[in-house]
Order: structure tokens, then sequence, then C-alpha cells
């Protein structure tokens, strides 16, 4: 099954995060911020990055950059999770190499939409 | 598919009010003139994570405030917007507004949304001001898009052109086309026609770049729908979507023509295309087939749900079966104690620990499937370690319960900045020993009475600037807060550079009350104690702040119900002291175990002054039956635990036994006791929830040989004491 790493500072996004993407099936670890999420990532693999934008220590801005720069995540989706009102996170993001981004607030049901047709 | 959202709000709650704090201590850092910008990003961090957790889980009014707070912070970071100390004040009031409608929100109370529309007309008067940042110029990228031609999905006769080029970058990105075709193809027929004009001579070719451009006709789907398949890439795409009434076939020469001239350099060459069909099989089909439109709106399904709070308060160690029915929902008075957040360290510790009790126990089993005396060195070394595993693992049970005082004290810096600039004072507030742990419980409840305390040194405390500055002090008072660990107890001191206690009025007023009479020598420390007696306030006038009546007596009480005590030493002119000792934990209680014929009581050890042995000298008797043992220069009233519990001593001659002196709500008294067994740790059960209350009685505890032993509440029997003024007492209550 595919295997994401969700990152987010808000622990009780990470939880509903987590829970819809395995009860969904999928393999899921937590980060709760962009330096941790870079130090799993490196020691394991994943084949989409579910990233929160504001966060401390390292933003999800700069952790898009520092995955992009490693070979193994080169191509690897990774989805920003912004709200509406920061539009100019998503031109950001995409300068930096996400792949896209959800919208907050998104219900489950659109989270794991979006994922699967990113994996499809 | 539909989840529960509902099973996050505790944790939504609990980081909410966390972030509120951590914005609450970063609005109090601001100083307008020069601030860290990292200070506002934290803040802003806060406000914003709120904001959409608050959206995610389906509190729609905390979103919307959020959101006016957060963008005011949004242009302060981005420097569009000069921070003025307006802005720190209204956002602290919505902080505190947040605060409320949370907790309301918690309990499943309809939110007071009042205040928050006022202080939201405050925000929009501040934002009009020269805003650059408007939320509403932040919309979906659709908008952009000319919608006019968007015809409907239902149009039997036609069908969508695309001319997709993606950017020479986008797998870099990890975009897929392919993942885009079968997006579309799950809305119905596809045909694709690659452009690979621009695909460079192999030797120059980077497999990573994106040459290929396509044509795209596509049977069914809305205009909306097609979008969103692009919606990652369409600003650093070239895509043109028409469409094409009427048949496939006649459009199809449409398409060759299609593509806008933007290879200029390969026009020479003829357009080569190749026809390319996407997995006919469309594996996505059943993944895609829940339309967004289906969708539960999360609002509607969550906001009848209240939120169900568990609660577990430390002195319940026996469950209540009350609290178990889930019909309803408990509007519990403390909501903070529904759960703990506890550090990975302590858990590891914890298994840890119990590992090594697994271990002891199967080697103790193993001892004991074939025993002879000849391993008796070995069993009482077994039993040596199962004692030392039980106590670490005590200890380390014991930290789980425990959190920083910090989480107590980070409500003082802004209790101090409103009151000193409500009392035109100058004051500093300094944290000392913030990382001191206490039990959750323990704390939860000395918030109140420091808070009291605080106020006190505020406002009797430290004395005016111009007055500070007459007495050749500094204009800005200090109130300092320092907690620390002292043998087994955590000591918590409320410090001011104030005027000190006024020895001499505290002596008048106290005359005045009746409390002393002008003939008692007293000591300072005996004067300054008379404070903490009930209905003792010295404040000429009533402020707002303190000197309501509330006094010093219930701080006092509401240390002592904590175990605690509460004392405080004062120099004129340069401040006071204020001391409370608190036991680490409500759990367990440093007992002194005491016979009364052939029951086992137990006595709060840090309530015993002192035991002794009676000398019939010592004792005088006062109006018939009273009996009084002179202590020194004080005359100590003695109490039969045998009467008061209703228990057959084995000495009734109070020279054949002995009299524990106990220290209690300012008085003391002797207790008189067969006999003084052990001092031992012993563990609170609570006798009322599997009971009932008895006076005299805190709780029960079970004895090492599996008696029950009830711990004598020494307040409770100072009442007592005081209500039948040493008459013989045939108590109502057996002990159990």
């Amino acid at each position: 099954m595919p295997k994401i790493l969700a990152v987010d500072d808000s622990a009780s996004m990470r939880q509903m995060v987590t829970f819809t993407l395995k009860g969904a099936g999928f393999e899921v670890e937590e980060a709760a911020d962009g330096q941790q999420a870079l130090n799993i990532a490196k020691t394991s693999g994943f084949d989409l990055v579910l990233s929160d934008v504001n966060m401390p220590v390292m933003d999800g801005i700069q952790l898009v950059k520092e995955l992009r720069a490693l070979a193994e995540y080169k191509f690897t989706p990774i989805l920003m999770l912004t709200t509406e009102s920061a539009s100019d996170k998503k031109v950001e993001g995409k300068q930096a190499g996400a792949t896209g981004w959800i919208v907050k607030p998104f219900n489950p049901d659109q989270l794991l939409n979006t994922i699967k047709k990113v994996l499809g | 598919m539909s989840i529960d959202l509902s099973q996050f709000h505790q944790v939504f709650f609990e980081e909410s009010f966390e972030g509120l704090d951590s914005m609450e201590g970063g609005l109090l850092d601001l100083n307008p003139d020069d601030f860290d910008v990292e200070t506002i990003n934290t803040i802003f961090r806060a406000a914003h994570s709120i904001k959409g957790g608050a959206g995610t889980f389906g509190f729609q009014v905390v979103a919307d405030f959020t959101h006016v707070v957060e963008t005011l912070l949004d242009e302060i970071r981005a420097g569009s917007r000069a921070l003025e100390a307006p802005h720190v004040d209204v956002l602290l009031r919505s902080v505190d507004c947040l605060r409320d409608i949370m907790q309301a929100l918690q309990d499943g109370d309809e939110p007071d949304m009042s205040t928050a529309d006022t202080l939201k007309a405050e925000f929009v008067a501040i934002l009009s001001g020269a805003s650059e940042c408007t939320p509403e110029s932040a919309v979906s990228p659709d908008s952009n898009l000319d919608e006019s031609d968007g015809a409907s999905d239902e149009t039997p006769s036609g069908h969508w052109e695309i001319y997709f080029k993606p950017d020479a970058d986008v797998l870099r990105t990890g975009n897929e086309p392919v993942r885009m075709f079968r997006e579309l193809e799950s809305l119905g027929r596809l045909t694709t026609e690659v452009v690979v004009c621009d695909v460079p001579a192999f030797s120059s070719l980077e497999p990573e770049t994106c040459y290929f451009a396509w044509n795209l006709t596509l049977e069914g789907g809305s205009r909306e729908e097609v979008d969103e398949v692009f919606e990652w890439v369409i600003d650093e795409s070239e895509l043109s979507i028409r469409w094409v009434h009427g048949g496939l076939t006649e459009s199809a020469k449409n398409t060759t023509q299609s593509p806008p001239a933007t290879t200029t350099d390969n026009n020479q060459q003829p357009v080569e295309s190749g026809s390319t069909s996407v997995d006919d099989s469309a594996p996505t089909k059943e993944m895609l087939s829940e339309p967004e439109a289906d969708l539960p709106e999360p609002e509607q399904e969550l906001e009848s749900k209240p939120v169900e709070a568990v609660v577990s308060s430390a002195a319940s160690v026996a469950g209540d079966k009350k609290t178990e029915s889930p019909k309803k929902p408990q509007k519990s008075s403390s909501p903070e104690s529904t759960s703990i957040r506890v550090g990975i360290d302590k858990i590891d510790s914890l298994i840890n620990m119990v590992g090594e009790l697994v271990i002891t126990q199967s080697m103790l089993g193993q001892l004991g499937s074939d025993f002879d005396m000849g391993k008796l060195v070995r069993l009482q070394e077994g039993l040596a370690q199962l004692e030392q595993n039980t106590r670490e693992l005590q200890e380390s049970v014991m930290r789980i319960r425990m959190l920083p005082i910090s989480f107590t004290f980070s409500r003082f810096p802004r209790l101090v900045r409103d009151l000193s600039k409500a009392m035109d004072k100058k004051i500093d507030l300094v944290l000392l020993g913030e990382n001191t742990e206490l039990d959750k419980t323990v704390m939860e409840k000395i918030g109140d009475p420091m808070v009291h305390l605080i106020r006190n040194s505020l406002d009797h405390g430290i004395e005016k600037p111009a007055d500070r500055l007459a007495a050749g002090k500094p204009e800005t008072g200090t109130i300092t807060l320092n907690a620390f660990h002292q043998g087994g107890n955590i000591v918590i001191q409320i410090i001011d550079d104030g005027k000190g206690l006024d020895r001499d009025r505290i002596l008048m007023k106290a005359i005045e009350n009746g409390l002393v009479s002008k003939d008692d020598n007293l000591t300072d420390e005996q004067i300054y104690e008379l404070i903490f007696h009930a209905g003792f306030s010295t404040a000429e006038t009533i402020s707002d702040i303190s000197g309501r009546g509330v006094g010093m007596d219930v701080v006092r009480r509401n240390i002592q119900e904590l175990n605690g005590s509460v004392e405080v030493q004062s120099m004129p002119g340069e401040g006071s002291t204020f001391t409370i000792r608190l036991p680490l934990t409500l759990a367990i209680l440093d007992g002194q175990l005491v016979r009364v014929g052939e029951e086992v009581f137990i006595l709060p050890l840090v309530s015993i002054v002192e035991s002794l042995q009676v000398d019939l000298g010592m004792i005088n008797n006062v109006g018939g039956n009273n009996e009084v043992l002179r202590l020194r220069n004080e005359y100590v009233p003695i109490v039969k635990l045998h009467e008061l519990l209703d228990v057959e001593p084995e000495n009734y001659e109070l020279e054949k036994g002995l009299l524990v002196v106990v220290e209690g709500d300012n008085s003391k008294v002797g207790l008189f006791v067969d006999d003084l067994l052990a001092q031992q740790q012993v563990v609170i059960k609570s006798l009322e929830q599997n009971y009932q209350k008895v006076d005299g009685i805190s709780g029960a505890t079970i004895l090492g040989d599996g008696k029950v032993a009830l711990i004598v509440d020494i307040s409770g029997v100072l009442r007592i004491a005081s209500k039948v003024k040493g008459k013989p007492v045939s108590a109502d209550h057996q002990a159990a």
C-alpha cells in the first residue's frame, strides 16, 4: 500500500489526516514540522507527502525545497495544505516544487479523493 | 465514506487553548516600537492553526472570527502595516474572546458571539485603514477562467477540445500528465493526441523534462470538472479548453489545427502527431466514483453533537459508574482535566519499569515452583528487587501526572499587565523555576489562590511609582514567582518588593475585630499571621482588585484542602514573601500510622507538630470535662481520637497513651492515641466514592497487610473539636 508522510504542527489535523488515510488503507507516518518531516523522509521512503504550510522550525515551503533537492523525492507528489486566504502560498509552494494543494478546511472525503487521484 | 470528526474535537480544543496561550504570551512580549518578527510569526501561526482546525472540524464561527485576527497579524507580519499599541490590546481581547467561545463549544454550549462581533467590527475598522491584504481577493483560480463558454455537461451534442502544453518542469513538481488524463477519462470518453514537435534530438534530451503537448477531446464532464483536473498546473501551462458543439467526427479536423503556434523554431517541420489512448481499462473509475456534490456538509453534521467530555479527576482513584453513561454529555466543571499530555520519555521509562517488573515476577515465579530453604537468599533478593521495581514504577506513574508549573505561571503575565495598567503601577513580573513539576490536579487547584495572592501583592504590596521614587526605590516594582522542590514538597513563592505588611494596622484591625487583645504580646510573625484569619481585610477602600472580604482566609483554606500550607514573611519598606508549600501529589500522602485500640489510623505527617508522652502535670482541666495540654506557653485542647471516632481504646488514661500535637487552620490540638506506629506513604482512596462522607475522615487506604485504615482529616477534627468544645463526642459515624 502507498506510504504517506503527513506533516502538520496541529495535532488534531494530524490525527484527522492519519485516521482518514489509515482508514483507507494507506500507511501513514506523522511529523510535526518540516525539520522532523525531512528527517523522517530521509530514513524512509514515501509515495506522497502531505504538508501544512505554516509550521514552526521549518515551514512547508522550505520542506518542499529540501525534499526536491533529494534524489529520492525529485518526482514524489507533494501536496500542500493551505488555507483559501493564503493564495500567495500556493504560488510560493508551486515555485518550490509542490505538486498541488488541498484547501483548508477540507473534509476527510475531499482529502481522500484528492490523494487517490494523485496516487491513482 | 463518512468519518465522525467529533473524535478529534478534544485534541483540537486542547491545542487551540495552547495556541491561545502562546498567542497571549507572544502578545505580552510585543513591544510595538521594537519587536522580533519571530514573535509575530509565532502568534500568527497559532491563529492560523486555530482557524484551519476550526474550519475543518466544523466550528465555522471560530474560523470566521479568527480569520480577521489572522488578517491583521498577516499584514503586520508582512510589514504592510505598522504594529501599534491598540493592535496589541484588541488582539489580546480577541484571545480572551476566542477562549470563551472555545470553552462554550467544548462544553457543548452555544457560544456568545456578541463580544466577537464587537471585536470583529474593530478589526474591520483597523483593516479598512490602508489594507493591502483583503481576504476576499483570495479566490480559487477558477474565477480567472472565462465561464461563459462553460456548457452544461448535460448537453448531449458536443465535446471539450483541450490543448494542453504543460511546463517543461511539470514532472519535477510531481505532477503527471497521464494522471490528469486518467482523471479526465473518468469524466467521459477521451481521445488524446500527443504533439511531439518539441522533442529534441536524443543527444540533448533531458529525461526529466516534459517536451510534449497534447490535444484532447473529451465527451462529458462540466467545465468545472475539467478545470479541476488542471487546477494545480494551470498557471504554468498553456491550456485552452473549448466547448465544441456537434459530433466528434466533425471536430476531429479542428484538433489538428488547434494548437496555437508555440514552437517557432520547429515550424518548418511537419507536426508529427501520434495517437495514443490512455489505458482503456480505467481502473481509476471506482476511486473517483464519489462526486463531490454528495459529500456531507461537515458543519451541519457536527454542530448538533455536543462534545462528550470524559472527566477524570485525580482523586477518583476508583471509577464512578455514573460518568460512564454515554448518553449524557457531561457538563464538566473542569474540562481541562479530561486528558493529559505526557512526554514520551515518561512513557518510555514506564514501559521500561514494567519490563523489569515482568522479569522479577517470572524470576520469583520460577523460584516459587520448586522452592526449598536453600534458595531463601535468592528469594530475599528477588523480593528486594520487587520492592525496588514497585517503587520505581510508582514514581514513574506519578511522574505521568506531573506537569511543569509554567502551565499555571503562564497566565500571570497577562494578569499583572492588565492590573498594573488599571492601577497605574509599573510592575515587572519575574518567573523562576517554571520547569518545576507538580501534579496536574494540584496545579489546577492552586491557580486561584495564586491569583489572589498576586492581586494582593499588586494592590497592597507594590506602591505607586511616585511613592516608590519618594522612598528611594526604583519606579518599577518587581513581583517574583518562584517555584522549587523541597523535600517531597513543592514550594511556590510570591515575592514583591513593595512596602511590606503594615504591622500596626494589622494589629489594630485584629484588636478591633476581637481576634486578639491589646495585652497579647505578639511577635511580628504572629501579627502577620493574622491576615489569614476569616473576615480580615485592611484595605481602606474596597478596590476592584482585592479587599472584597474574600480574603486570605479563603486562600489559606484552599491551600490547606490540598494538604498544603501558606505563610508570609515581611519587612517594612522592603516587601513581602508569601510561601506556599504543597505536596507533589494528591494521590499519595506521607502518613504517620497511629493505633487506637485495634484500629490503625493515619495522620498526615505534614500536620504533625510533635508527639509526646503526657505528664499529668501538663494537663489542666478547664470548665469541667475540657482537658488542655500546657505546651510551653501555649494551651492545646486535647481530643481523644477514640471518643471522636467511637472505637474501643487500649487506654483511657492520658498518661498511658501518647499525645500527637497536630496543627491546621491556625490552631493546634492534641490527639490522644494509644501508640505511634510506622511512617509510610499511603495511597489515598476516596471514602466518599466507595462509601460515604464521614466527618473527621478524609479518606482511606489499604495497608500492607490488606487492612483498611482511615486517614484522619485534621481540619475536620479541629472543626468538630471546636464545635463540641471538648465535650465527649458520641460519634454518629462508625469507623468503617
